[in-house]
């Protein structure tokens, strides 16, 4: 296979320099590099590890190597307060919100790159004023809204509370990544005979797969650690997501730490694997055109 | 291209109907409430009371003043620090190590985690008898932790470096995207010329990052007006209401006292402020004239 089968977003990060001036070791670059980013690492790791620790230590226990590790406070969140039913509601309600955005998203992402048409600009001024808008002030509201529709203690209803804060930021990502698919490639298939929607899905989208991935990870992320939403509209038990349950568990469940930060690796766990995956899209997409508008 | 006229609109009809319904509205009726009593424990007392919570709320409620005062004293040390702490962080891994990648993800993780998990992680390492204070204390660094978060003097730093934890990569990630757009002949040139180290980042680094650096500033500003959560579950606006936000008081009336009316005239204080940023953001980042 030729060069050009690589995909674009392998070229995401400039080249390695040339190895042209191989300093035999230049001492301040510990200071300058190396010394800064361990004790980054440090304040940013820390915090996880404790974590981990109170999960698997044993109650009572000090040691800061948990060992033997013990499943006992997994087994407390899980089946006891209730962690694996906030769990599969967490998990429905991302993954709903997950395919609604990502799908709205690359509608609406395509209309804006690749049409001109009137109230274009006003509907884009619009989409970045919706990032000014904070839920927390329009939870008064969106209240009344829920329970005028029935929408209250449904996972329906946030599904939609999320994707409706969540699409415009993925609607002016994806664009980005839409504008960045040389529409060249279209219309050459639009030539040799495909319909706009065939061309669309035969030449274009297999091309948007980074921005499909970067996308509906923002979603899911977003909508897994949704927590005023949640925790003003889904007031029963059998409707909490992981965020409100959390919340529950740090004012409830005080004393058992252990319980605690074993419910916090269960909701850390997802998100953090999805964002280890997808942080080198997440930077492409910003540099797409999110910031700039 | 062969267009039909009405595809764009086709396109784009569930967003803005999703838009119309849970934003537009929402904030017409914001209004709307702002000028009534709505209580919903006390529905007999409801009715159009026109500009009475306003005045209760500039003249007669001091935590109005005292959680804006909050805010920004929130805002401009959060982002401030964010922006620094973020702007050193982007730089570092630009740069070409080994692990850069692994570095990478680490050090970004935290933007991850939620507000409530953030929260659950550092109540344990804040904790008096289970963080991390008790430990060094026992290794003899410091003194035996007290609660950091109940105590009146530590509460606003100990928030503080919470979220620092979780907005500095974000910041980091912002501000490394547009690194990355920085041609390399620039600084091969800046290099040739005989800059430094320092001279290339203050006149071939920075001025490339100008707008992205303030239209980020000003973008997380008024994220981090708004940011709720963290701030709810980690002190719960306290010890006595020292760090309650605007946002957190208009919640805390929606959610705890049912204040429908008074709450959203708050909330209508919040968006004149936000009416402000939202306003500069837009003239800086010059909206409209590359269309």
């Amino acid at each position: 296979m030729t060069q050009t089968l690589i995909r674009p977003e392998v070229a995401l990060d400039p080249p390695p320099p040339p190895p042209k001036r191989k300093k035999h070791r230049d001492p301040s670059r510990y200071f300058r590099l190396h010394l800064p980013l361990v004790l980054y690492l440090l304040f940013t790791l820390i915090p996880f590890y404790w974590m981990l620790v109170f999960a698997f230590r044993p109650a009572g226990e000090t040691a800061l190597v948990p060992w033997p590790i013990t499943l006992e406070h997994f087994d407390t969140v899980w089946n006891g307060i209730g962690f694996g039913l906030f769990f599969q509601n967490s998990l429905i309600i991302a993954l709903g919100t997950l395919v609604v955005v990502t799908v709205f998203a690359l509608m609406g992402g395509y209309a804006l790159a690749r049409f001109k048409f009137r109230g274009q600009k006003v509907f884009l001024l619009a989409l970045l004023c919706t990032q000014f808008i904070p839920g927390a002030m329009l939870l008064i509201p969106l209240f009344v809204i829920f329970k005028g529709a029935g929408l209250l203690n449904s996972l329906t209803g946030l599904i939609i509370a999320d994707t409706a804060f969540q699409l415009p930021l993925a609607l002016i990502l994806m664009s980005g990544f839409v504008r960045n698919v040389p529409v060249e490639l279209e219309e050459a298939a639009m030539v040799d005979g495909c319909s706009r929607l065939r061309a669309f899905f035969a030449v274009t989208l297999p091309q948007l797969r980074p921005a499909l991935v970067a996308v509906g990870s923002f979603a899911f992320i977003g909508a897994w650690n949704n927590f005023l939403f949640a925790l003003m509209f889904a007031s029963k038990q059998d409707k909490f997501t992981l965020p409100v349950g959390l919340s529950y568990a740090l004012g409830e469940f005080n004393t058992d730490f252990g319980a605690l930060a074993a419910g916090g690796v269960v909701a850390a766990v997802p998100v953090v694997l999805v964002f280890a995956v997808v942080q080198r899209f997440l930077v492409q997409g910003l540099s797409a055109g999110a910031v700039k508008g | 291209m062969r267009t039909r006229a009405w595809a764009p609109y086709a396109l784009i009809a569930p967003t803005l109907v999703l838009m119309l319904v849970f934003l537009v509205y929402p904030i017409a009726s914001v209004g709307w409430f702002s000028l009534r009593q709505h209580t919903v424990t006390q529905p007999w007392k409801n009715g159009f009371i026109g500009l009475e919570n306003f005045r209760r709320m500039l003249f007669e409620d001091p935590l109005f003043w005292q959680s804006l005062v909050f805010s920004a004293k929130w805002v401009f040390v959060e982002v401030g620090l964010q922006l620094v702490l973020g702007l050193v962080l982007a730089l570092i891994v630009n740069e070409t190590f080994v692990g850069r990648a692994m570095a990478r993800s680490l050090v970004f993780s935290p933007w991850a985690v939620s507000g409530v998990l953030t929260t659950g992680i550092w109540i344990l390492l804040y904790n008096p008898s289970t963080g991390i204070f008790q430990q060094l204390a026992q290794w003899g660094i410091g003194d035996p932790g007290t609660s950091v978060l109940g105590n009146p003097d530590t509460v606003f730093p100990a928030t503080v470096v919470t979220e620092l934890w979780r907005g500095v990569p974000f910041f980091a990630i912002l501000l490394l995207a547009d690194l990355q757009t920085i041609p390399n002949d620039l600084y091969e040139a800046a290099s040739v010329d005989g800059a430094g180290r320092w001279r290339r980042f203050i006149s071939v680094t920075l001025p490339h990052l100008r707008d992205a650096i303030v239209l980020s500033t000003l973008l997380r500003a008024v994220w981090e007006f708004n940011n709720v959560d963290l701030i709810y579950t980690l002190t719960g606006g306290g010890p006595a209401n020292q760090t309650t936000t605007l946002p957190l008081y208009v919640a805390r009336k929606a959610v705890d006292s049912h204040d429908f009316g008074y709450g959203s005239a708050l909330t209508m204080a919040g968006f004149v402020i936000l009416l402000f940023f939202s306003i500069l953001y837009l003239r800086l980042s010059k909206f409209g004239s590359r269309a």
